[in-house]
């Protein structure tokens, strides 16, 4: 069926290619232009990325001291949940499909996405999603308060919240689905002539890898909710103890889909990265045929690690040492990425643009985010660290520092290419640098605070944790006011500026800088000529 | 049909033929879909996956162990007596039963009748004891209207069960067991507020 629509929409693609398309709302509500659709991605993501971030701030105030002082601990778990929801599944994924859609056919030079009506409609189940989650709060009850693991047997005794959370999850994995048949279909079919697998930008090996966890890791989300969602209204006991489940089972499903997750938000912003480090490097990207097989190892392996998100559970010890070994052998495909874009720059020609700055930042706190990554894989470690501030630090190293930062350096390396305008460095380096410190003065101190053994998700601390709190939260603050520069910058570039070539970085190549900036409407309507030598740059 | 063979390697599946790559991406959807529904069917299967592989190993069974251990021992016939005492008086407690013939390892119900002869509200709490005592070690109550206080309202009559497991590894010089409760009334005024909260959460 989907290939009928795409039959109809080739048969109708004259008309549209002489720019005859819908103006005003109705454009963007019935568009299935891919750079509109990518621009409908990137800017809900980053509405719902302030969303989101507003929600931090609300924890971070209530941890500014000791005891309880704006919120109540129930809306302090509503907040915790609905933060961590939003930023995955409504600003960080939606943030790389966004890329993905706006770049991927213009890298392999397609004219389209494969299935674009398809394309349409997995962006607009977004909002209702967004919608649901955010109603939430304002049901009986309010929002879910169970943090985004969703864990029974709270969950299970949730008001009507938790169950606009299950249907907002079950929203969101199908956009997540259809978007990922969408993309590993243009990636495998649509290539310019000549242009084999392992002739293809990086971007789109990430996002071919990334399509594949989504598509097998989402249905297993939708299948633990739907259980959830039966134990709750219709007599089942999946995870209800009482009835004969067991709670535990809950996680084995959820970190099954869980930890795939992880490298689904990280593996795009590592496709980014492969192509900024190069373009300002000046240098073709170091070992790409390691990077492809280190792609595809650390999509295999994030099947097989889940339960040590679980070793407090009562595993076997058998259980915990797999795990464990498991969970550190992704250090090394990790490892090999790292070591490829330090030799990328090694005797490269660098400048230091804005995407460059936030690339190096990515690598630098990404580092180590993954070191203490590998701390945590520790079963003896991690039985100590479970559930505290240590855990918080890791993770927003990983994907703050890790993907938000990627997704940044993106962000400037193409907005000349989408809109036609340089962005204005001065900004640009000043919301690098104001994003860099304060996310450091942010989060850094987290690792101490979870060390001493201060518990998350508790809006409360005892007095000795008073100091490192105060400073954690003045950092959150000036890192969530740095991020409004990023709409100073976008308005800018948007509205005027310096005229863009179309290719503005001299060291980045490809075939989306062969094509005017901005990109006009309609791209690579015949296949474009494709120099293998120019690849991997 | 070899035109449109799937070839992934070398880019555009027929680019200059607008059929064949509508053609190849429905086998790509067709392949991606066999993926999806492969995963909806493993995750539908994991709560029996999760059960099997649990009691393969012997995690989902807590006191599957103990069980085993228990089993080894053969069960033999004891003779159960049941005993009933109220220190006050004021209620009139009695056993449905006073002896019964059972085996070790049998799940056994009996039931107490407990009669409040007052016209107040009479709260009281029942505490067990075993003859020989010893033989407490081996009685495994499953419930038991001894776990917490009971209220009684004037003049009521109430029957109370107790279930429980006598222990195969009952000592073989015992043949006869003793269960005897006394029910210790709390005196009115006597229980403070947080007392009586606690033991409505219990």
């Amino acid at each position: 069926m989907q290939a009928t629509q795409h039959a109809a929409h080739t048969g109708n693609h004259d008309d549209e290619s002489h720019g005859h398309h819908p103006t005003g709302l109705m454009r963007w509500v019935t568009t299935t232009n891919h750079k509109d659709i990518g621009s409908m991605y990137l800017w809900f993501s980053f509405i719902m990325f302030l969303v989101g971030g507003a929600m931090s701030l609300i924890i971070r105030g209530e941890l500014l001291a000791p005891g309880l002082q704006y919120v109540s601990p129930e809306f302090y778990n509503q907040m915790l949940t609905l933060h961590a929801l939003i930023m995955v599944f409504g600003a960080i994924m939606p943030a790389f499909v966004g890329f993905a859609n706006w770049m991927i056919p213009m890298m392999i030079g397609a004219p389209d996405m494969a299935f674009a009506r398809m394309n349409n409609w997995s962006f607009w189940l977004l909002p209702p999603a967004a919608i649901l989650l955010v109603a939430s709060m304002f049901v009986p009850g309010g929002a879910a308060g169970t943090g985004w693991t969703l864990y029974p047997p709270l969950s299970i005794q949730m008001g009507m919240g938790m169950d606009l959370t299950i249907f907002a999850v079950h929203i969101l994995g199908m956009s997540s689905i259809m978007g990922s048949i969408n993309i590993i279909t243009t990636i495998l079919n649509m290539r310019a002539p000549g242009m084999t697998l392992m002739k293809m930008p990086l971007f789109c090996w990430t996002w071919l890898v990334t399509g594949f966890l989504l598509i097998a890791s989402m249905p297993i989300l939708a299948g633990a909710v739907t259980m959830l969602l039966t134990d709750r209204h219709f007599g089942t006991s999946f995870f209800s103890a009482a009835g004969g489940g067991d709670p535990v089972l809950f996680q084995h499903i959820f970190w099954f889909f869980g930890h795939p997750e992880v490298y689904i938000i990280a593996l795009p912003a590592f496709g980014v990265v492969s192509h900024v480090i190069p373009a300002f490097s000046r240098k073709h990207l170091f070992g790409y045929t390691s990077m492809v097989y280190a792609i595809a190892a650390i999509g295999l392996i994030s099947f097989f690690v889940w339960a040590h998100h679980m070793y407090v559970t009562g595993i076997p010890l058998t259980g915990q040492l797999y795990f464990m070994y498991a969970t550190m052998l992704i250090a090394i495909p990790t490892g090999v990425k790292v070591f490829n874009w330090i030799t990328t720059m090694w005797r490269g020609s660098l400048s230091f643009e804005t995407p460059m700055l936030f690339a190096l930042g990515f690598l630098v706190l990404f580092t180590i985010g993954g070191l203490t990554g590998l701390v945590l894989a520790m079963t003896a470690v991690d039985i100590q660290l479970q559930d505290t501030y240590y855990v918080v630090a890791h993770f927003h190293y990983v994907m703050v520092a890790g993907a938000l930062f990627s997704a940044y350096a993106g962000l400037y390396f193409w907005l000349p290419k989408w809109t036609g305008h340089m962005y204005h460095e001065g900004l640009g380096k000043l919301h690098f640098w104001s994003s860099m410190i304060f996310f450091n003065i942010a989060f850094f101190p987290q690792h101490f605070l979870g060390l001493a053994g201060m518990p998350r998700r508790i809006p409360d601390y005892a007095q000795q944790f008073a100091d490192f709190n105060l400073i954690s939260t003045v950092g959150a603050f000036g890192f969530g006011i740095s991020q409004l520069l990023v709409l100073v910058v976008v308005f800018k570039a948007v509205k005027g500026g310096a005229k863009a070539e179309s290719r503005p970085w001299d060291g980045a190549h490809g075939l989306e800088w062969t094509v005017p900036s901005p990109a006009p409407y309609h791209t690579f309507e015949e296949p474009p000529a494709f120099d293998p030598a120019e690849a991997h740059a | 049909m070899v035109s449109q063979q799937l070839n992934f390697s070398t880019g555009l599946a027929g680019k200059e033929n607008g059929r064949s790559t509508v053609a190849s991406n429905r086998r790509v959807v067709g392949l991606l879909l066999t993926v999806i529904v492969g995963s909806l069917l493993f995750v539908s299967a994991q709560p029996r996956l999760y059960k099997a592989f649990c009691d393969w190993v012997g995690l989902y069974d807590i006191d599957r162990a103990e069980r085993v251990a228990a089993s080894a021992i053969p069960a033999r016939p004891v003779v159960l007596e049941f005993d009933a005492n109220s220190h006050e008086g004021g209620l009139l407690f009695r056993p449905e039963i006073k002896t019964l013939q059972a085996s070790t390892g049998d799940i056994i119900n009996v039931t107490y009748r407990v009669e409040n002869t007052r016209n107040t509200t009479v709260i009281g709490q029942a505490v067990p004891s075993y003859g020989p005592q010893h033989a407490g070690e081996y009685v495994r109550k499953l419930d038991c209207f001894c776990f917490k206080q009971q209220t009684f309202a004037p003049y009521e009559v109430r029957e109370m069960p107790v279930v429980f497991v006598l222990n195969r590894d009952l000592p073989s010089d015992v043949n006869t067991v003793t269960l005897s409760y006394t029910f210790f009334e709390i005196p009115a005024g006597s229980v403070d507020k947080p007392a009586v909260s606690m033991e409505g959460r219990t």
